[in-house]
């Protein structure tokens, strides 16, 4: 290896994600390390500006087609919070239902399709298709499982069409629910086999401890609702998020730098295990010791297993809320709550599959959006990317170019930070200075 | 090396919610990964070339830098589909073009904005000459799987020229009208099985409007409930802020 030496990793543009990365050695030393952000940007602070509350769902679900869902209800909590409109119980769980949907979707999209050609040392899942065709039926089986529930509950798997300020535009029949029960139960097998492929993956052995900022809540593992909490030891409203998450612009990227008590913090499934463990299903905590993964974790690579754990945690969760809500019966009643304008501010905090999510919304008294504001999870983690290979890149440098290329891919596809970032680390463009 | 047509999957600006609804066609996924070469799919493929014969394009144009990839692909393509509402008709990104992009700018970096590159959005079709569009926001992926499959047996793709209310009808949707709300689909190119008014939320256009769209009906109706046409554009420039109505 040499002393001196400069690694390009160029990706090919892309939609919601397209990150290069930039490190520069000299003797030994790391003279540049950037992760930057060249992504298109979107500015959907100012699409906001003037439109009715009842499209700033629709607007901003738009952000993220992978999470549309946490995007749609972060946005329809924050319309609620600043129009003062109280959501029947029915409509929380059903809300809370289709969110774990999405995040199995999610989790499972980066685990098997996004993660797992790394675990098998090939460039896409498609090769896969002939060389581990098992892995490849129980990747489709569980991703087509999460989108036709996300169907059923939302109207449509991408975008969805039925959660609205205020509820839900239609209900699912019970017929409906107890297929969703069955397509639940009948996963289990798969996150069995799984598993037991999971535990012959080699995780990298490499720890930073960090800040760990996620919800939190007395009642469950906190996904739709709950205080922001820090493994700093602080914990706020959700509605005050101002008074610890700071926003910067940096040159190198255009989406924004996060940070709170320290320099750079982490969201997402590690976040979310790190501060709520105690609250995962007892199904789920037993992955986790199979797995190897322990509450706190400081091993950012250990975020694959995190989300793992999660769809675990959410098929679980996901039966349970769909018994109650089976026992209790749907009520068309309480599908729409009653909606009046009137100006004022509201906050919606959510956690994305890949972290916290805030949309801020201020209205004026015709119902018009007069300011918004939005902090994405994985601006919140460029910061802690960024400091986590500052950390890593000692620790391989002895090793060749491509492994240490590949050493740094792969940490920034253990952070999901979007599906395009994860996999277009791909027109690698490597230069010896010398 | 197979006779097998070269297809590159491209995203511009936009959510990744088009690539993510062919990812979505789960189980035709193996059959299509078996018919073609798909050469470039950046959410799901780390190797890429740029010899394809067919571009399927998400994402709309807004930025200079994706101006000079549009426009290579458009030299190396024999054959450009346009995915998603954001490639067809610039879509919801267009909304920053009334907004304004300076004044955007400002707004979200403040004194930073100069160092960001954005121009006004456009569709892809301002850029390269695209021969087929599968429109929508989401797209109907079994839509674009159809096209695909058309492209392949040599064939022309059949994408309906009619409105979302034939697609109503044909369901037996109540008409969301007559539940008190503004619908767009008098007019709104269908094809999406009318995905919104069947789960009981208008239409938004997303699809843009069919080639002849019969206007003065769509007017008719709306005054019917004492709306007029400007009462609904702000519905209808959600996805169509780039195109004129008529």
């Amino acid at each position: 290896m040499a002393n001196t030496f400069s690694i390009n990793v160029e990706s090919v543009s892309r939609v919601e994600g397209h990150g290069d990365l930039v490190l520069d050695v000299k003797n030994k030393k790391i003279e540049k390390l950037q992760f930057r952000i060249p992504e298109s940007p979107r500015f959907f602070e100012a699409m906001l500006v003037g439109r009715n509350w009842d499209e700033a769902s629709h607007i901003t679900s738009r952000i993220c087609g992978i999470c549309s869902v946490a995007h749609t209800s972060a946005s329809v909590k924050a319309t609620e919070k600043a129009l003062g409109i109280q959501v029947s119980e029915q409509t929380i769980k059903l809300r809370k239902l289709v969110y774990h949907h999405e995040n199995i979707q999610s989790n499972a999209l980066h685990v098997y399709f996004l993660a797992a050609p790394d675990f098998f040392g090939v460039g896409s899942v498609f090769p896969l298709i002939e060389t581990n065709p098992e892995i490849v039926n129980i990747a489709l089986r569980v991703k087509k499982m999460a989108n036709d529930m996300v169907r059923i509950i939302g109207g449509r798997a991408v975008h969805p069409i039925r959660i609205v300020v205020g509820g839900f535009t239609k209900l699912p029949t019970t017929k409906e629910m107890e297929d969703m029960r069955n397509m639940l139960i009948s996963a289990y097998p798969d996150l069995e086999k799984t598993l037991e492929v999971l535990k012959t993956v080699r995780i990298p052995e490499f720890e930073r401890e960090t800040e760990y900022i996620s919800l939190a809540n007395d009642y469950e593992y906190a996904l739709y609702e709950g205080n922001i909490k820090s493994t700093d030891g602080w914990e706020i409203n959700d509605q005050d998020y101002l008074s610890k998450i700071n926003e910067k612009v940096v040159q190198h990227s255009t989406g924004k730098h996060c940070w709170a008590s320290r320099d750079s913090y982490m969201v997402g499934a590690l976040s979310r295990f790190n501060n709520n463990y105690d609250k995962l299903s007892d199904n789920a905590k037993k992955y986790a010791s199979e797995l190897g993964l322990k509450a706190p974790s400081y091993n950012p690579f250990m975020n694959n297993i995190a989300q793992f754990v999660e769809i675990v945690h959410c098929v679980d969760d996901s039966i349970r809320l769909i018994d109650e809500l089976l026992e209790e019966g749907l009520d068309e009643d309480k599908k729409m709550a009653d909606i009046k304008i009137r100006e004022g501010r509201g906050v919606g905090v959510v956690e994305a599959p890949r972290g916290l999510l805030i949309h801020d919304y201020t209205y004026d008294n015709d119902g018009k959006i007069s300011k918004a504001n939005l902090i994405i999870p994985t601006n919140q983690n460029y910061a802690n990317i960024e400091r986590d290979m500052e950390a890593l890149v000692p620790t391989v440098i002895e090793k060749s170019e491509d492994e240490i290329r590949l050493a740094c891919e792969m940490l920034i596809r253990a952070y999901d930070p979007c599906i395009s970032c994860s996999t277009h680390f791909l027109n690698v463009k490597l230069t010896n200075k010398e | 090396m197979s006779g097998k047509p070269k297809v590159g999957i491209f995203g511009f600006t936009g959510c990744g919610g088009c690539q993510l609804e062919i990812l979505d066609a789960e189980d035709k996924l193996v059959d299509l990964a078996s018919a073609v070469d798909i050469v470039h799919f950046t959410e799901a493929i780390t190797e890429h070339s740029d010899d394809y014969e067919i571009a399927l394009v998400e994402g709309s144009i807004s930025t200079n830098h994706d101006v000079e990839r549009i426009k290579k692909i458009g030299s190396i393509a024999k054959i450009i589909v346009a995915i998603g509402a954001c490639a067809c008709t610039g879509g919801l990104n267009c909304l920053k073009n009334l907004y304004g992009v300076e004044k955007a700018k400002e707004l979200v970096y403040g004194d930073k904005k100069d160092w960001i590159d954005a121009i006004e959005t456009r569709p892809i079709d301002e850029y390269v000459k695209v021969d087929y569009y599968a429109r929508g926001c989401p797209p109907n992926r079994f839509e674009i799987l159809q096209i695909v499959k058309a492209l392949i047996l040599g064939k022309k793709p059949e994408i309906p020229n009619y409105p979302v209310c034939v697609e109503c009808k044909r369901l037996g949707n109540t008409c969301v009208y007559d539940l008190g709300m503004t619908c767009m689909g008098p007019i709104a190119r269908a094809g999406c099985e009318a995905r919104c008014p069947s789960n009981g939320s208008g239409c938004e256009a997303c699809r843009g409007v069919i080639d002849e769209p019969n206007v003065n009906a769509q007017k008719d109706l709306l005054a019917e409930r004492g709306l007029t046409v400007e009462d609904i554009m702000e519905q209808f420039n959600l996805y169509n802020a780039c195109k004129k109505l008529v």
